[in-house]
Parts: structure tokens; C-alpha cells; sequence
């Protein structure tokens, strides 16, 4: 059994249709990668899965319970974590409080040793602190732990939204374009860093249009178009797949563009 | 020249997962001094305090406070300088209280008063009625403003910022006139004869201002010490951004109600000590100006920094006595006055410090025994 199944998930803002019956699984320890044009329904897929959005029907399952509806909280509870298409940082606190946003489901700390400061608070939040460094670490920031967040590089800011989702500790870690806005040293520490989290057991989702990136590292690519699933399977099976050269360039195409198109989406 | 970003690799090229960092240490073996010239705690731009700004953060500043607040009856203590300075020990409770609410979790409460109000009633009624001392009384008003504010909380706080801070004006309002009109709030004049702190008639007045320091001084460590705790980071990070916050299985709407409750009981407690030195209390006390006047001390000291809010709260109750020389235009100049701080200074007289310590910004030496992998599998077992 996958550890997320998604199920036939439907769902409309006003009269149109974000997802359309799509249906994909996440297995235990799996990188996904899903793709598809712009509007394809893959951030609305996300927002659906990790509780954001309620779909209008259809089911979401974490390791066999269903989580359909449930609150963003709720499912992060059960284990799952994830970034924001744009960094959605703590921007007026620093770099370790925002790690240390990931510890808060794990950590316990009574009211009474936090108003007396016994030996056991300090310890509490010097586990804290660690955790938040090990974690910084991990990503391989570079760049001032004590200061705000915001007043970090965009490259950097991403790697602290990353190290936060680590910090909880997730068995499904979303990832919601990861490589967007990255130069290419950025980029290539990236692929590097998600293999690093898949080596520790996590299971990875990802949304990206980066298809060299995509090819690189997914086990298995689902391709959206309209809110449907178009295309299932390894990255290599995938990209040679009529329909989805189609979605991307549109019906029609003659067989010079067709073989760009199949540069594009190889990644070339 | 190591790359900081590459992990060591296991025996097949693959990361080694149990590999702590991307030093290479061993598992097991003690980690080596690091060389962290890859990853600077403090970039060569990162501006170093001033000695003034080292002050005003130290620990000794409250300790300070303190004993200048204990200090002060030796060098005035009539009646009316006893009186103002009690009134602004408990304004600064107020504040610290309200603090909680508008300078941790961001949320705009408007009816703060009421909160005040509920303890201030709640503990008069039940030492007359009952004929027990005030003391006696605050356990039961610790119950009710916890009661009253997850009554008014857990509806209005799932509104957002604007709406939040009308409804919460609508509440402030509401308890007011219902202590107006109620028979056993004794309605427009209020109730009077409140009996001490021990039951026996008024403390005097040099010795309540004692227990209200000490009672404030309380307050105030115990409120700057939640912020600092898991909640404390909670209030923030909900304050910041609900969603990314909710992402991280934090629930917003617990987290804010928390807030709240503790933000009423901070204002109720004040209540108590309120009704104590006036031994009457009356609506007219209550008025939205008073919550308006306790959120003014909190934005003007520095939302969410402690010290501001102290410094802003005795500064908001002391400047109408200050400014007695000119009479009928005190508020107006009082108005003027936060008008110019509030456009030179918008982040308040005292601001968050929003640094890390050396401390915390260094790595500790002892390091989390657990690796990133195995710390994910013993939260998968």
C-alpha cells in the first residue's frame, strides 16, 4: 500500500475546473515529480492533499487514513510537510526561530517549568536550538543564523523553508518549485539535497518545471493537463509519451516541433 | 576545498545516512572543532550592538526597573504619588497582558477592558457577597476570565486582523453595558466597600503599592517568559503567517484563543488588584478609552518586546499628571505627542529585539546525539 493515495479528486473554483477526477499515488521512501502545464492543477493538487484547500470530492489517504478535509495542521500531524510555491517565511523572526517552527509538533514543555525556567526548559530548548542547527546545517545554509529571515538571499531563504519542513521530522515532504528562481550552483546543491533527504527514508513530492531537474531525480513523474492525470511512470517512459508532448505544445504540431518539444521536456 | 553541500558518501556513492552533517564525522566519534568558515554564524555585514543597545537588552534592566520601582517610595510617598504610582504598576500589568495578545500573536483587541472589568467585578462581588477577603476571591476569577475568554474568543478569533479588532470593540462595549444595567453589578454607580486584600478595610497605601509591584513584576517575568517558550514561538509564527504555520501542525485557532485566555487573565488579575485600591469599581472605569489607552502603551513601547511595553505603559499613565501644567489641552498635546513618535519611530519607543543571543546563535558542543535519518525513523516507529 502507498503511503498517499489520492483518489478521483475533484475540484472548482467558480465555473472552472482545477482538478478533474485526478488521481496519483506517493509510495513509502518514493520521489514523485509532478508536471504539467501552467493551470495543469498541480498546486491545487498540493493545497488539496496537505489540507489547504477542501477538495469538492474525491479522497485523499496518508498511510491508509483518510485525511480528506481535514485541517492543514490535522495532516501535518500525521507526518506530512511541505514549502510554498513562494517562500512562505516567518519574515520578522530569525533564521533559527523559523527552523525551530518544525520541532513544534515533537516538542513538549509544561507551563510550569517555562514560567520557573527549571533545568528542564533549558534543556527543552537547548534540544530546540541543536535541532534547528542540524537541520540549517543539512541544507547547507550559508548566510546569518541570528538575524531575520528576510534579510537572507532568495537561494537562501529557500533552504530555510526546506530545513523548517525538515525539522518536523515528515515521512512526505512536499516540495512546491523548489528549483524556481535558483541559479545553477543553486540548482545543482538542490538535486543534491533532495537526494540526501530521500536517503534518510522521506518520501518526496515535487512540483517542478525545471525538467532536466525533474528527469534527473524523480522515481516516477505523473503528468497533469486540465486536472487529469495524462501520463504515469519512470521519467524515461514518460517523456516519450504522445499525449504529454501534446499537453505541453498543443495538438497540431508538425514533426520539427514535435522534436523540440521532446528536447524540452527531455530536458535538453 | 570541501564543498559544505556535499554529503559523505556511503561505501556505494550513495549519501551515508547516518552520517550527522557534512563534516564526515563519524557516528560516534566526537565531533571535531568545526570549521565553519563555510557557514559563518555572523557574516562579516551583521551589525554588532552598540554599547547603549547592549544595555537596553541586558538582563539587568529588569532588575533595574525593579529596584527603582521599590526604590521610589523612598523619595516620594504622599498619598497622590503613591496613588499615580500604583495606578501605573497596574497599567503596566495591563499592558504586559494585552502584550501577549497584540505584540505575540498579532491579534488587534479592542476590548481589552473588558477583561479588566470581568476581574475587577467578578472578585468586588464575591468578597462583599460572600464576606471573604480579595485574596480569597482570586481563584475564582481566574476561572471566570479564563471562561470569559474562551467565550468571546473562540468565536471571534477565527476572524481576520479587522474584523477581529470590530468585534472585539463590540465585546469590550457589551460587558460594559451589562455591568451598567445588571442589579448585582450594581448597575451605573458601580459597587463600593470592596474589602482589602485581607478582608480588614483599605491596605495602606505604601504596602499596596508593595504587593502591587511585587504582584506586576510577576506578571511581567512570567509574560516575557511564555514568549520565549514553545507557545511563546507559536504566537509568533501564527502572527507571522497562519498558514506556513498550520503547515508546520501548529492550529491557529488554539494557539490564538491561548493568547486570549492569557491575555484575560493578565487583565483580570489587574482587575482584582484594581478593585482593591479604590474599594469601588463602576462601569465608567471601563470605558473604551482605557483599552484604547493600553494598546496606545503597547504599540508606542514596541509590540512584543517587554521592556518597551513597561517603559510605554508607565510613560501613557504617567504623561497626563506630567502634563497637568497645561491643563485643558492635556490630551490634546498627549495626542500630538504619540502622533510625532508614532511617525519617527513606527516600530515603537523600544523594539523587539528580534537578534538571536551569541548563545543560541552558536552550535552547541553537545550536538544532537541523533542523525538526521535516525531521528525520522524514531518518529516513524
Amino acid at each position: 500500500m502507498s503511503l498517499l493515495e489520492v483518489e478521483d479528486l475533484r475540484l472548482t473554483f467558480g465555473g472552472v475546473r482545477a482538478l478533474d477526477g485526478l488521481s496519483f499515488t506517493v509510495g513509502h521512501g518514493e520521489i514523485v515529480s509532478l508536471i504539467g502545464p501552467n493551470g495543469a492543477g498541480k498546486t491545487s493538487a498540493f493545497n488539496c492533499v496537505t489540507g489547504f484547500y477542501r477538495p469538492d470530492s474525491g479522497t485523499v489517504r496518508f498511510d491508509a487514513v483518510d485525511v480528506t478535509g481535514r485541517s492543514p495542521a490535522a495532516i501535518a500531524q500525521l507526518g506530512v510537510s511541505r514549502t510554498f510555491q513562494n517562500p512562505r517565511l516567518f519574515g520578522e523572526l530569525s533564521v533559527l526561530d523559523n527552523v525551530r517552527a518544525g520541532t513544534h509538533l515533537w516538542l513538549r514543555q509544561r507551563m510550569v517549568d517555562v514560567l520557573l525556567h527549571t533545568p528542564r526548559y533549558h534543556r527543552t530548548e537547548q534540544r530546540v536550538t541543536d535541532e534547528a542547527h542540524m537541520w540549517l546545517d543539512f541544507v547547507g545554509l550559508r548566510g546569518d543564523r541570528a538575524g531575520l529571515v528576510r534579510h537572507l538571499p532568495y537561494g537562501e531563504q529557500r533552504r530555510v523553508e526546506i530545513a523548517r519542513a525538515l525539522a518536523r521530522r515528515p515521512r512526505l515532504l512536499f516540495l512546491d518549485e523548489p528549483a524556481a528562481g535558483l541559479n545553477h550552483g543553486e540548482r545543482t546543491e538542490l538535486v543534491d539535497l533532495i537526494r540526501r533527504i530521500s536517503a534518510q527514508g522521506t518520501a518526496l513530492a515535487l512540483i517542478e518545471h525545471d525538467m532536466g531537474l525533474v528527469m534527473e531525480i524523480s522515481q516516477r513523474v505523473v503528468v497533469l493537463d486540465f486536472g487529469r492525470r495524462i501520463a504515469d511512470g519512470p521519467p524515461a517512459q514518460v517523456r516519450s509519451t504522445p499525449r504529454v508532448i501534446e499537453a505541453y505544445l498543443g495538438r497540431d504540431t508538425d514533426d520539427s516541433e514535435l522534436a523540440a518539444a521532446r528536447g524540452v521536456i527531455r530536458g535538453d | 576545498m570541501s564543498n559544505p553541500l556535499r554529503p559523505p558518501r556511503g561505501p556505494h556513492g550513495a549519501p551515508a545516512p547516518d552520517s550527522r552533517d557534512h563534516t564526515g564525522t563519524p557516528h560516534g566519534a566526537p565531533p571535531p572543532p568545526r570549521p565553519d568558515s563555510a557557514t559563518p554564524v555572523e557574516p562579516s555585514g551583521a551589525r554588532r550592538p552598540t554599547p547603549a543597545a547592549r544595555l537596553l537588552e541586558s538582563r539587568h534592566i529588569g532588575w533595574a526597573a525593579l529596584t527603582a520601582a521599590l526604590a521610589l517610595p523612598l523619595v516620594i510617598a504622599t498619598p497622590y504619588a503613591l496613588n499615580v504610582m500604583t495606578g501605573a504598576a497596574l497599567f503596566v500589568m495591563l499592558a504586559v497582558g494585552l502584550n501577549i495578545v497584540v505584540g505575540y500573536c498579532g491579534l488587534l483587541d479592542l476590548g481589552y477592558a473588558a477583561f479588566f472589568a470581568v476581574g475587577a467585578y467578578t472578585s468586588g462581588i464575591l468578597a462583599i457577597e460572600l464576606d471573604i477577603p480579595l485574596l480569597a476571591t482570586v481563584p475564582a476569577v481566574l476561572v471566570v476570565t479564563v471562561v470569559a475568554g474562551l467565550v468571546i474568543g473562540a468565536p471571534t478569533l477565527r476572524l481576520r486582523s479587522d474584523y477581529l479588532a470590530i468585534v472585539t470593540l463590540g465585546f469590550g462595549e457589551i460587558i460594559r453595558i451589562t455591568a451598567t444595567n445588571l442589579e448585582i453589578t450594581g448597575g451605573p454607580s458601580g459597587i463600593y466597600g470592596i474589602p482589602g486584600l485581607w478582608g480588614d478595610g483599605p491596605t495602606d497605601p505604601a504596602l499596596f503599592y508593595y504587593i502591587t509591584v511585587g504582584v506586576v513584576a510577576l506578571a511581567v517575568l512570567f509574560a516575557a517568559r511564555l514568549g520565549r517558550s514553545r507557545l511563546g514561538r507559536a504566537w509568533r509564527f501564527v502572527r507571522e503567517d497562519e498558514d506556513a504555520a498550520a503547515a508546520m501542525g501548529i492550529r491557529p485557532h488554539r494557539v490564538k484563543l491561548a493568547a486570549y485566555v492569557a491575555g484575560a487573565v493578565w487583565g483580570g488579575l489587574a482587575g482584582v488588584l484594581f478593585g482593591a485600591q479604590l474599594s469601588a469599581v463602576s462601569p465608567a472605569s471601563f470605558t473604551f478609552l482605557w483599552s484604547a489607552l493600553v494598546l496606545m502603551a503597547v504599540v508606542l513601547g514596541g509590540m512584543g518586546s517587554t521592556p518597551g511595553v513597561v517603559a510605554g505603559a508607565i510613560a501613557i499613565s504617567l504623561a497626563p499628571e506630567l502634563l497637568r501644567q497645561v491643563q485643558d489641552y492635556r490630551f490634546f498635546v498627549f495626542g500630538v505627542l504619540l502622533i510625532v513618535v508614532m511617525v519617527l519611530r513606527p516600530q515603537g519607543l523600544w523594539p523587539q529585539r528580534t537578534r538571536e543571543s551569541a548563545r543560541t546563535a552558536a552550535r552547541s558542543s553537545a550536538r544532537p546525539t541523533g542523525t538526521p535519518a535516525s531521528v525520522a525513523r524514531e518518529e516513524s516507529a
